[in-house]
């Protein structure tokens, strides 16, 4: 074949890749504008504010909103400790060729790969009727009290659900501290721990501010976990205890959209909804995208 | 011999701990305990993932421990074709419950091989584009871009597929129902298409660049260098991409119950409503008993999914590390 020839197929074909890019941008943009259009139209402070009425097509989804913002909270606190510190075991104080840390790892990237279902039935199996009722049997309670679906329940689950990408992204912020400043710390005659907490996780802050952005973004869209664990669709108050339910933004998508009488009257609120749900997932999926892109660009050019 | 046991003591005594100042012994034990106390933090990730398979089995255990349960689902109900008109039944909640897990296999299978038909070549050709062609200001902004879709809940992509891709997709391929295998499929495919990309993407740019000038200096094009030298060194590292992205289509959920119709069938005819293993669970946990056979198969259900991801994802990991092994000399 002419080298000419060679050269127009190698063009053709490479068009045929920039297409499939652009078909992937393309659905994400129809998905952001046909959700952004039809949801614009129905949001309000109102509908923002006030719980629904009128067997869901009328007032607001406040308590939805409520719910998530609160499981999520709850979610971070429990998360955030636990992944930062294997994160920091796993770079930091790790012994080089440690097996423990490779058999930690091997756990961590096969827990990333567990379906959300999954975590589901174990927030059911472990939390819910072991630990909730161990706890009953322990406090006395005649009926079931913490051995039922409850917020709390559904903040550990989504926690554990969440622990992967906590760590991964906080061992990829430490990776990005030189080693020099730590070496720098310790000739000076700090301890590990002081270095840890004064030096690399300073350092690592932007990165760990991004898992738990990620963590968060990942655990507010996540339905599947809750369904069992905690989430109702209907509830008059707000969950105010650690043992109540809570409303939930996707799982409100969730029944709206699978179960309303009539879809097509729905669509309104239901796309509301969805769009407030995106906005919340979305928004904090930017900020963790932009910083991560920011921080891999000064860790590329630092070596 | 005696001279070389003195000499080792000599040499014990010389190196002995100084003595350190209470102070500093308090500080060194503290740095002791600081260091226990992350260690033991790290075990959190392990015991996490052997409470899942422990509580999740522990539950599905009474299929095969108690007497009523065993019969009403044996492994032969389970797995077997059954007499009658349809051998091959999942309702359990019937009055004499049909528990063949046949046609959630069948449906999962199905909707996972239309995602993997789309998600396959868009994402390897769209990590292609970014990895080995686009300018580099383009794939600044085009990875960042795609990541985002995986951003996206699955709620809100099942809830777009029943919206807005089911009359398309009822349309386009002229079926009968608004909700089938096809649908979910495609819809599935929007999830899985970041997942292949975003590994694909490292794999391809983890081959050295010296493979690419080498390439070129011999006079290949810039596409036959991608295509025959860039690609196949990164090979194992796009199978597991593919691996990851299949065992992710299998365990995701919520598209899968909102665009599949979830009907129980045993059919390959992709325009069918199909029932996913995932579906089934979420579908059907919220109303069953605590502690009947129903429960203890829906768990039973869940030990699949476990036990197909986590072969999956350690194959995945496997060729992850075998690529970079090969293309960088280390592993990490």
């Amino acid at each position: 074949m002419k080298y000419t020839t060679r050269r127009a197929v190698g063009l053709a074909l490479t068009g045929l890749t920039a297409l499939a890019a652009f078909i992937i941008v393309a659905m994400l943009a129809l998905i952001l504008l046909d959700v952004a259009r039809n949801g614009a139209r129905h949001v309000s402070w109102a509908f923002l504010t006030r719980p629904p009425s009128d067997g869901m097509m009328g007032g607001g989804i406040f308590p939805a909103i409520f719910g998530t913002a609160a499981l999520t909270l709850l979610m971070t606190l429990a998360v955030m400790p636990v992944g930062v510190l294997t994160a920091v075991y796993l770079h930091e104080y790790a012994p080089p060729g440690s097996r423990f840390a490779r058999w930690v790892r091997v756990a961590v990237i096969n827990l990333a790969g567990v379906p959300s279902i999954v975590f589901g039935l174990f927030g059911l199996g472990f939390f819910i009727l072991f630990v909730g009722g161990g706890l009953d049997r322990m406090l006395g309670y005649e009926e079931m009290h913490w051995a039922q679906p409850s917020i709390l329940w559904a903040a550990l689950t989504l926690a554990v659900l969440t622990l992967p990408v906590v760590i991964v992204s906080t061992e990829e912020a430490l990776r990005a501290v030189p080693l020099d400043q730590r070496t720098a710390s310790l000739a000076l005659g700090a301890t590990q721990s002081q270095t840890l907490v004064r030096v690399v996780l300073p350092g690592a802050l932007p990165g760990i501010l991004t898992g738990a952005v990620l963590a968060i973004s990942r655990g507010a869209g996540e339905v599947a976990p809750i369904l069992f664990t905690g989430a109702a669709y209907f509830l008059p108050d707000l969950p105010t205890q650690l043992d109540s339910q809570f409303m939930h933004l996707g799982y409100h998508t969730y029944v709206m959209a699978t179960q309303s009488p009539n879809v097509t009257e729905a669509s309104g609120p239901l796309y509301a909804t969805v769009l407030v749900l995106l906005a919340l997932t979305f928004a904090l999926n930017l900020v963790a995208v932009i910083i991560r892109t920011r921080t891999r660009r000064k860790a590329a050019s630092a070596h | 011999m005696d001279r070389q046991a003195t000499m080792e003591q000599g040499l014990t005594q010389a190196v002995a701990a100084p003595r350190l100042s209470t102070a500093a012994r308090r500080r060194q034990l503290r740095e002791k305990a600081i260091a226990g106390f992350i260690t033991l933090m790290a075990f959190t990730g392990i015991a996490a993932l052997l409470l899942i398979i422990v509580f999740v089995a522990k539950e599905a255990l009474a299929l095969f421990m108690d007497a009523e349960a065993r019969h009403e689902a044996s492994l032969s109900k389970m797995f077997m074709a059954q007499e009658g008109r349809y051998p091959f039944r999942w309702q359990p909640v019937s009055d004499t419950p049909k528990v063949s897990m046949i046609p959630l296999f069948v449906g999962t299978l199905k909707i996972t091989f239309v995602s993997m038909l789309v998600s396959v070549p868009l994402g390897v050709f769209g990590a292609l584009f970014v990895a080995e062609f686009a300018p580099r200001r383009l794939r600044e902004l085009l990875k960042p871009v795609i990541e985002l879709l995986a951003g996206i809940p699955s709620v809100v992509l099942g809830f777009f597929a029943l919206m807005v891709l089911s009359p398309v997709v009822k349309d386009l391929f002229h079926l009968d129902r608004p909700l089938n295998g096809t649908l979910a499929g495609l819809a599935l495919a929007l999830a899985i298409v970041p997942v292949i990309f975003t590994v694909s993407e490292d794999a391809l740019t983890a081959v050295p660049r010296s493979y690419r000038e080498a390439s070129l200096a011999l006079g290949a094009t810039l596409w036959e260098t991608a295509w025959k030298v860039v690609l196949p060194a990164a090979a194992p590292g796009i199978l597991a991409a593919c691996v990851l992205g299949f065992g992710r289509a299998i365990g995701e959920t919520m598209i899968v119950l909102m665009a599949s119709g979830n009907a129980d069938l045993v059919s390959w005819n992709l325009g069918d409503s199909a029932r996913s293993m995932s579906a089934t669970i979420a579908a059907e946990m919220g109303e069953v008993v605590v502690g009947s056979t129903h429960y203890s198969l829906l768990f039973f259900i869940g030990v699949e999914l476990f036990l197909f991801t986590f072969v999956l994802n350690m194959v995945a990991s496997t060729w992850t590390k075998k690529v970079l092994r090969r293309l960088t000399g280390s592993a990490s």
